[in-house]
């Protein structure tokens, strides 16, 4: 068992489309043998079933916030992390997830107004940064792939993991 | 057991947000329901009222995984719909950058979610280090068969994920058909890595067998994911414009996406890789029929394993249909085919990775969108993912609850569903006030 420190992070999507999962799932391809190594992949539910979101050291967040659930949701995985990066543009700006903020009254028909009521939506869709504080932003539809990987190893650098 | 609740808040490996609750009350189910819970986008709503030319870019936005099959939908729909024929070089470029988004859609789902399953492990992440280890070698194969669909599609479309060059009428660029030799090489270099693969999921145990309707396009003289008609085992033939009303919708109170039963018998079916192989297996490339005639065996099936079976193979038809496109076509440069705009109405129907996916577009006579509507494949498995997992409760209330919820979170992931996908379209009929 290899019991060197590594870099404890959680992968979370609010709304969005998930193509940066998906992209992180593409770049795994070259490198995940090499982040195995350093990364300690705490929560990543594309990926694995046991995950937890205690004692995190960066948290990567897709997706714009759509509900209070999602919220609370979010507060949480803030008090859990040291860092928490923003992925993409829904979470980095709320669009293009955030579309039916731009909706007028008529546009409002009895199906669109039967799932806002069934469900706990929001008035708007916001972005991350309209709830906690975000310590980096890796923005793009879907993310930027070589920011990303800079970004991974800037936090490896702080967290002082070879 | 007798009675309990139970509950998966998150059903892991799949793409997006979805939940179970079971009710078990005195050895019976009393209650079961599959809950999709990724918050709505309301796409469809959202284009209206803009230029159809920026439509395709912005709905393919409605998913990461399958973005290029909503591409390729809203343009037939729009295309159709403004009375443009593309010419047939983008026909098979189209074929192409298709063959590239099966490859790496199929092998994530594969090789990143169900392989955990068929070796007992919790996630990838948990395959040991070890060159002689099998699931290892599986994972690895995975990466090259990933990677050579994305480098196809990027070839083609400049990207694998929210192509730029596919547009209404053709491609906003050429490709350079200098890359061709070498994706060749790389195809063939794959093929036995994939045949690996087919043996390995042909291999699954687990076995769910339910009397299901199967539904696809199908195409006579090809497998083909973007031509065709759309066809039934009950041996219904649908013409794409028609397709809207062979389906009766139904909300699901608990669920952020409607269901799909047939309109005429109200019963529910199944789309995917296993209706197509179920329903379309002989017009397979010839070169993978020739390699996988032993596995084709088991089809027709109504075992739901075997749609990741059916997936595998789909792997192979789409190296091997990619392999004949790439050394036979002649690339000349071609500009996007115009016409002027009009009010028209048109639909496209493409297999998604995960089944069939309409688009349905109006636009007014300045080529502004009127109504838009989008019905995917995961929301049409939803009433048949239900009923499957019904089924198997009923028949393994023995089981402790470990391995109930084990094996719930697998018969759903066989689907390969897509919560991104699901919640992203609203019926049309119901859109009109």
């Amino acid at each position: 068992m290899d019991n060197k420190p590594k870099l404890k992070i959680g992968w979370f999507s609010f709304t969005c489309c998930e193509d940066s999962t998906i992209l992180l799932t593409e770049l795994l391809n070259k490198h995940l043998d090499e982040w195995k190594k350093v990364i300690d992949f705490r929560h990543f539910k594309a990926l694995k079933t046991k995950n937890s979101i205690e004692d995190l050291d960066v948290a990567f967040v897709e997706g714009a916030i759509s509900s209070p659930s999602q919220e609370k949701e979010l507060m949480k995985i803030r008090e859990n992390c040291k860092y928490l990066v923003t992925i993409g543009a829904c979470a980095c700006t709320g669009q293009p997830s955030a579309s039916r903020n731009n909706f007028v009254s008529d546009d409002i028909n009895y199906k669109i107004a039967y799932y806002m009521c069934h469900f706990d939506y929001s008035k708007d869709v916001k972005k991350i940064a309209d709830f906690v504080k975000v310590d980096d932003e890796v923005n793009g539809c879907p993310m930027n792939p070589d920011l990303f990987i800079e970004t991974v190893g800037k936090y490896l650098k702080i967290f002082n993991i070879a | 057991m007798h009675s309990a609740d139970i509950t998966i808040e998150n059903i892991t490996k799949i793409e997006g947000t979805a939940g179970l609750k079971v009710k078990i009350v005195d050895d019976k189910v009393t209650d079961l329901e599959f809950i999709i819970k990724d918050y709505r986008r309301f796409y469809a709503k959202a284009v209206e009222g803009k230029p159809f030319v920026a439509v395709p870019s912005f709905i393919s936005r409605i998913c990461g995984t399958c973005s290029i099959a909503h591409l390729l939908c809203s343009i037939e729909a729009i295309e159709k719909s403004q009375g443009i024929t593309a010419s047939l070089q983008t026909k098979l470029l189209r074929r192409l950058t298709y063959d590239g988004l099966m490859i790496r859609d199929h092998a994530l789902h594969l090789y990143f979610f169900v392989l955990p399953d068929l070796l007992g492990i919790d996630s990838i992440l948990d395959i040991p280090d070890d060159d002689n280890n099998f699931g290892h070698q599986l994972l690895h194969d995975s990466f090259d068969i990933k990677q050579t669909g994305t480098d196809l599609t990027v070839a083609i479309s400049g990207a694998a994920i929210h192509a730029p060059m596919p547009t209404v009428g053709g491609f906003l660029k050429t490709p350079d058909p200098a890359s061709f030799p070498q994706l060749i090489e790389k195809l063939e270099k794959i093929r036995p890595q994939v045949l690996r693969g087919i043996e390995a999921f042909s291999k699954m145990p687990d076995v769910l067998i339910r009397n299901s309707d199967y539904l696809c396009l199908k195409n006579d003289s090809s497998y083909d994911f973007l031509e065709g008609s759309v066809v039934n085992t009950s041996g219904r033939k649908i013409v794409e414009e028609q397709f809207h009303d062979f389906l009766h919708s139904v909300v699901i109170p608990y669920s952020q996406s409607e269901g799909y039963i047939f309109s005429d018998s109200h019963e529910d079916y199944l789309v995917g890789s296993l209706a197509r192989l179920n329903l379309g297996r002989e017009l397979l490339n010839k070169r993978t029929l020739g390699d996988v005639s032993k596995y084709l065996s088991v089809f027709p099936s109504n075992n739901i394993y075997h749609n990741n079976l059916a997936q595998a193979i789909e792997i192979l038809h789409c190296v091997d249909d990619a392999i004949d496109i790439l050394k036979s076509i002649q690339i000349t440069e071609e500009k996007p085919v115009t016409m002027p705009h009009r009010a028209g109405v048109g639909v496209g129907v493409v297999e998604a990775p995960r089944g069939t996916l309409y688009h349905h577009v109006e636009t007014d006579e300045k080529g502004m969108i009127v109504n838009y509507d989008v019905i995917v494949p995961t929301a049409q498995n939803q009433i048949n993912i239900e009923n499957d997992l019904k089924k198997y409760f009923e028949e393994n209330l023995d089981k402790d609850e470990e391995t109930l919820r084990l094996s719930a979170e697998k018969i759903i992931r066989a689907y390969d569903p897509c919560m991104s996908c699901a919640t992203n379209f609203l019926k049309i009929e119901l859109i009109r006030s």
